[in-house]
């Protein structure tokens, strides 16, 4: 298995405050990896230079290979980096279909001028696009309500439609900012299922920032672990379940 | 057989022609309304493409008309007599060839606007490309090759109904068939949530100067039209004023909705004329109006459950 | 060297009217979050109220013309809460655009109701102070350029020490740094905006006064273009900071008066937008401001 992202002794400071101090840790190509902490730990601060939205102080980050640093949020979607946002953020007032059709953007031929042109490329890409949208939204069973404005969608579903759209962009990683937030039981144990089913039929690496331990514990094959910026263990559930340095972080906090 | 759009672009222009070939037997005053109904259509229009749809909130139209305007009335006026030669005589090959050398030029000013002042938002933009617009007056009060502070008059009448409602029609048709496309998806993306749409791998920067340029071009032909409507500029003409009459038209059009903007842009310059009689409080109506609009119905005059549906 | 000092007279007492203008873009700015475009025309309501109560109210002498520019606060301040109550509060939570086409709707309604009421000419604006020409050396000053500046520091101090040491002026803090948390505390939300428009309108009525004292002719349209300026002030200083307001409006004084010296004076006007520009490109939270960053 080869490594896929590559976190190497990654430190960001805003101002005095670090928030996040010397972090490496790897993602492999096809592997469900959690990044767990106690609040405040700087996992969305991971994700976001990960994702290009902060550059970190020092440190570099490794995408298949190769350096990611100054490269733009678009730049990384189009080498294959999905993700989705702790507060969900979709485009509130296109339709359920138009927010995944709008991500597979990436893999278009055609651009503004074949857009006025119309000629026949441009309705035989678009009808392929649209193919391949309603086949996603098949999938999860959203093609009911394709029609209707994201912002209408009840929570559970505005969550799963954001992980569709990260998927449309065809990602080799999808990174998860804790989707199982604001979700019952019940929701919980049908977002676990989901997660494993995107690994295995879109055949990717996930990194799932997460809070909830059963969610993570459950479906990850390995986790790194934050605390104050700092990572303080790396392991299989098993070990991290057994680790005195988590135990201890997480005591303080809650009971997981 | 080209797309069902593109059939009622070429509709649109034929009819335009033939009505505009018999424009001899229409009330010069109607005609004249007419025209400036048509220029309207295609300023709200194309400034609908920045506000409404690409969600940017640019009060500098009246400055990229002003680019057009000028520009395209010192082609025909200062050196048409030397280039009319050059097309055979032909004033219908100089005139649109004016219209859109004054578009690229404005679209030139768009981007030279847009590419720095994009950073900002809502109404940090607003103010940004409200100086523009203004320096842009400044510099043409100050220019005397043009006219300086007292205008620039003796441009040929070239403006025809033809011209007006074709520059229109185009101009929607671009708008259009720019965002029904999965690409021009990417607009409203953007307009909605910017760093979703980065997210997604859309680039935010090229949505949004792609709009400025697009919808400053069109402003300049716009402008280009006005100019050889009225036979004279005037710097004053195209003051902040100007621009907010044109911003008012999209938002009572319902802000990124073509039909809507359409009918505010006819329906606000043809209210005008019979306001005129009212003298100093038309102004005034005109004011209190869309402060009550505003209040009542800020999605815009044309806008019911029912229409949202089938536009989404 | 003469030729400077004087020019930095003319630029102070300039500025120092951007700098009362200014201030009540930046303080509803920053309780309200919008442009309030109106403000530029109760600057201009401001002189007006001067023009016509300056014959009742003994303008003429020292007790006399302070009454008119005590006058002319009150009217603007009332004028401002009226606005703000019919125009601005029933937009509470609405998109600022539309908020900004209101208050663009309010600046039209009241520069053509001003034409119709007022006549479009402009009027000559009577004498309130009793006038006279200082000369130190070289340098002339006229009596009403140090009017404008003493009243001006006379109000920017009062305003500081509204702001800072008032239960009201706490509330104005706590509402400008978080309007949700305010109201959570047991803060009158809606009234301490009033007293905000009440406020500014009255620095702005000031303003109003001073500058026709030195520019003596007055007419509905005056209001625009001080008004964009000491908007541009506001920017330049960091919106929602009054310190930053006040600073920016001098620096904008000074540098108006310096430009109109040189070749360049055609484009004074165009001066204020060109460095609002390059303020907002390169250091948009302005020069006191702070930057807010958008947690993703």
């Amino acid at each position: 298995m080869s490594v896929l992202l590559q976190l190497d002794n990654v430190t960001i400071r805003f101002g005095g405050l670090t928030a996040v101090s010397e972090v490496s840790a790897t993602v492999n190509e096809h592997e469900l990896v959690g990044l767990i902490g106690p609040n405040g730990a700087g996992k969305t601060t991971v994700f976001n230079m990960v994702t290009g939205v902060y550059q970190p102080t020092s440190g570099g980050i490794a995408f298949a290979g190769k350096p990611t640093a100054s490269l733009k949020p678009f730049e990384l979607t189009e080498r294959g980096i999905a993700r989705t946002f702790q507060n969900i953020r979709l485009f509130p007032s296109l339709t359920v279909f138009d927010n995944v059709r709008v991500a597979f953007h990436l893999h278009l031929e055609h651009d503004a001028l074949h857009s006025l042109s119309r000629g026949p490329k441009f309705h035989r890409e678009e009808i392929a696009l649209r193919e391949r949208t309603r086949e996603l939204l098949s999938i999860f069973n959203l093609e009911r309500v394709q029609n209707e404005p994201a912002k209408s969608l009840p929570y559970g579903d505005q969550r799963r439609l954001e992980i569709i759209r990260a998927l449309a962009t065809q990602p080799k990683l999808l990174l998860l900012d804790e989707p199982a937030a604001g979700m019952n039981p019940a929701e919980k144990i049908e977002l676990m299922k989901l997660i494993q089913f995107i690994q295995e039929k879109f055949r990717l690496a996930i990194l799932l920032v997460e809070h909830d331990m059963k969610v993570v514990m459950g479906i990850c094959q390995r986790i790194h672990v934050l605390e104050y910026g700092r990572k303080i263990a790396e392991g299989t559930p098993a070990e991290i379940r057994a680790n005195p340095a988590v135990i201890a972080a997480y005591l303080g906090q809650e009971h997981a | 057989m080209p797309p069902k759009s593109q059939l009622w672009l070429l509709a649109t222009l034929v009819v335009a022609g033939i009505v505009s070939a018999f424009s001899g037997r229409i009330d010069p005053y109607f005609l004249d309304v007419t025209m400036g109904v048509g220029i309207a259509v295609t300023l709200a229009a194309s400034l609908n493409l920045i506000n409404g749809f690409t969600g940017q909130f640019s009060l500098g139209h009246a400055g990229f008309m002003a680019v057009g305007a000028y520009s395209s009335a010192v082609i025909t006026t200062n050196f048409g007599p030397k280039l009319l030669p050059l097309v055979g005589g032909q004033v219908w090959i100089l005139f649109p060839l004016s219209l859109v050398v004054g578009g690229l030029l404005a679209a030139l000013a768009g981007l030279a606007v847009g590419a720095p002042s994009l950073r900002l938002k809502g109404d940090y933009l607003a103010i940004v490309t409200l100086g523009f617009g203004e320096i842009i007056k400044v510099i043409f009060q100050n220019v005397d090759a043009v006219g300086g502070a007292r205008g620039l008059v003796g441009i040929p009448n070239y403006t025809n109904l033809f011209w007006t409602f074709g520059v229109a029609a185009v101009t929607v048709y671009v708008v259009w068939a720019l965002l029904n496309s999965t690409y021009g998806r990417g607009f409203l993306a953007v307009a909605d949530d910017e760093v979703a749409a980065e997210a997604m791998g859309l680039n935010p920067t090229r949505y949004k100067i792609t709009a400025f340029v697009v919808g400053s071009f069109f402003a300049g032909v716009a402008g280009g039209l006005y100019a050889h409507l009225k036979g004279y500029l005037n710097p004053g003409g195209f003051d902040f004023n100007k621009s907010i009459e044109i911003v008012v038209m999209v938002i009572l059009g319902g802000m990124g909705r073509h039909v809507g903007v359409i009918l505010a842009a006819i329906l606000l310059t043809a209210v005008q004329e019979p306001l005129r009689q009212l003298g100093d409080w038309r102004m005034i109506l005109y004011s209190l109006l869309l402060i009550v609009l505003m209040i009542t119905r800020p999605q815009g005059l044309f806008v019911w459950p029912l229409w949202k549906k089938k536009q989404a | 060297m003469t030729e400077l000092l004087q020019q930095l007279i003319n630029g102070l007492s300039l500025g120092a009217i951007y700098a009362l203008i200014a201030l009540g873009y930046t303080m509803v700015y920053g309780v309200l979050r919008f442009i309030n475009f109106a403000h530029s025309d109760v600057f201009m309501i401001g002189s007006y109220v001067g023009f016509y109560l300056a014959p009742k109210l003994g303008a003429g002498s020292v007790p006399g013309g302070l009454a008119v520019l005590f006058a002319a606060m009150a009217a603007c301040a009332l004028l401002g809460v009226i606005i703000e109550k019919l125009a601005y509060r029933p937009l509470r939570n609405r998109s600022t655009l539309t908020v900004l086409i209101t208050a663009i709707g309010v600046s039209l309604l009241l520069q053509n109701g001003g034409q119709k009421l007022f006549g479009p000419n402009p009027r000559a604006f009577p004498k309130l102070f009793p006038e006279t020409q200082l000369h130190f050396g070289e340098l002339t000053v006229s009596s009403n350029q140090l009017i404008v500046l003493a009243v001006s520091v006379f109000l920017l101090v009062m305003l500081w020490w509204i702001v800072h040491r008032t239960r009201i002026g706490t509330a104005m803090r706590a509402l400008s740094f978080n309007a949700t948390a305010a109201s959570l505390v047991g803060i009158n939300n809606d009234a301490v905006i009033s007293f905000t428009f009440a406020l500014g309108s009255a620095l702005a009525g000031a303003g109003g006064i001073l500058y026709a004292m030195n520019y003596p002719s007055i007419d509905p349209l005056m209001g625009t273009l001080p008004g964009l300026k000491a908007f541009v002030a506001a920017v330049l200083g960091g919106i929602g900071n009054l310190p930053g307001a006040a600073l920016g409006g001098l620096l904008i004084g000074l540098v108006e008066t310096f430009i109109s010296g040189t070749r360049a004076s055609t484009f004074r006007d165009a001066i204020a937008f060109a460095i609002l520009i390059l303020i907002l490109l390169f250091r948009p939270a302005g020069l006191l401001g702070k930057m807010r960053v958008e947690k993703v």
